[in-house]
């Protein structure tokens, strides 16, 4: 099977529907699938519920989405430094369901390896607790949380071999793998697409079984903070 | 009283030699540059790193190594790096030392807010939740006053929790506070600080 598509466009084409469920992964605006955000805007598919740790910034990667108003829900952990989507949700126009950072990547990686439902101390006795099942395990009490199961995973990963195994960079690996993991079909974007048999085998981050689709392009990667150091003289 | 770095200086004393730390947005960011010497510690990056450096140099930065802050690092040569769920699976595994934190408000029973301002500062509780319920020991370093001079060391807290009963010790401008069962200890003053002082600046139960 051919994974290998020659655009953002071609690799989503009879994937999107308006009411969707889409796991995108990136953290901030590192290691975000950039190139299918973009298509998912030229798309104009709509009333769409994104799990993805942050929205992006206002008018960059996940924001893009906001601006045009396509996204319904987001399940995230963190929305600061982001003001369209703080006015949408203290607005009421976006919905936005809080999860703690770890639940959501356990949640991804959960769906993705076919367990409905976990377990969690994570948010006892806060806000995020409310209306889940409590149970005690040897006298500590946790609350279960449910696996993810989306529509389409979209990711970002450094390089990938032709059959999908992908190698990630640094910290852009992030949420990527629990979130290509998650979806029903997987659309990864890299760097570097290099013949099959050209990665060590013993390197692989994901295995090319979780991806599904597989474009190259050209990536902004924009830096949220700057932060530097001066050289010693 | 402490200004931030001096917080910072004295946040840097709880680390024992070889653990494994992670380190909130905020004064805690500042705690590296005081650890003392013959300590050292790995500090994790809960975006999916395990011993990050710092800054980088000008020109050196790389879009693809940042830290939960999304400030630009670096390396240093013990690091190593994964995903984010194996990133919370070492938080809530308990596989993570000490968390040094900053807080909004924290309560004498150790509940701790930093996440949510309701109707005013959304911000999202990002990692903070897991930490607080995973890591072994949490110390939030934090002012004692919010700017109306009112405490922020609480009977109860008012704003929406991070975690019930998280705390382990508090570092204000004012001094150091241990969470014991009844209320809030005095374990150190400030410079220039008197135990009436700290006293009258705190709305917890100090117990003797």
């Amino acid at each position: 099977m051919k994974k290998v598509y020659g655009s953002a466009k071609e690799a989503l084409d009879g994937l999107l529907f308006d009411g969707m469920f889409i796991a995108a992964g990136g953290f901030g605006l590192c290691g975000i699938p950039e190139l299918l955000i973009d298509a998912l805007v030229d798309s104009g598919v709509k009333d769409l519920t994104i799990a993805s740790n942050n929205c992006g910034v206002d008018g960059f990667g996940l924001g893009k989405l906001l601006d045009t108003k396509q996204i319904k829900k987001m399940m995230s952990s963190y929305v600061g430094e982001n003001a369209e989507f703080m006015r949408q949700y203290l607005s009421g126009e976006l919905e936005l369901e809080f999860n703690p950072q770890g639940t959501l990547a356990e949640r991804m990686r959960a769906g993705g390896h076919g367990i409905p439902g976990f377990y969690t101390k994570t948010g006892v006795g806060t806000v995020i607790a409310e209306g889940k099942e409590h149970k005690d395990f040897n006298g500590e009490t946790f609350i279960l949380e449910r696996g993810i199961f989306a529509d389409v995973s979209i990711v970002k990963a450094w390089k990938a071999d032709e059959s999908g195994n992908a190698i990630f960079r640094k910290t852009a690996r992030n949420f990527n793998p629990p979130a290509a993991m998650c979806g029903k079909v997987c659309v990864m974007e890299v760097e570097e697409i290099v013949p099959v048999g050209s990665l060590d085998p013993d390197a692989i981050h994901l295995p090319g079984i979780y991806v599904h689709r597989l474009i190259k392009g050209e990536h902004e990667k924009r830096i949220e903070q700057r932060t530097v150091r001066k050289r010693e003289a | 009283m402490w200004d931030r770095n001096q917080m910072a200086a004295r946040a840097a004393k709880e680390l024992k030699d070889g653990t494994y730390v992670n380190l909130g947005i905020g004064i805690p960011t500042l705690v590296p540059n005081f650890i003392p010497e013959g300590v050292t510690v790995t500090l994790q990056s809960e975006n999916g790193m395990l011993g990050m450096g710092p800054f980088p140099y000008e020109g050196d930065e790389d879009p693809d190594l940042i830290n939960a802050g999304k400030q630009t690092i670096t390396e240093v040569p013990n690091t190593a790096y994964f995903d984010s769920a194996t990133s919370f699976g070492m938080i809530r595994g308990g596989k993570i030392a000490m968390a040094i934190l900053g807080a909004m408000e924290v309560s004498e029973n150790g509940d701790l807010a930093n996440w949510m301002i309701p109707g005013k500062l959304v911000k999202g509780m990002g990692g903070a939740m897991d930490l607080v319920a995973g890591v072994k020991r949490v110390v939030v370093v934090m002012d004692h006053a919010n700017k109306h001079g009112e405490s922020k060391v609480l009977k109860e807290c008012t704003l929406p929790l991070t975690g019930k009963g998280v705390v382990d010790r508090i570092i204000s401008n004012m001094g150091v506070m241990d969470v014991v069962p009844g209320g809030l200890k005095i374990v150190e003053l400030a410079d220039g600080v008197t135990e009436a002082e700290l006293r009258a600046a705190t709305e917890a139960t100090i117990v003797d």
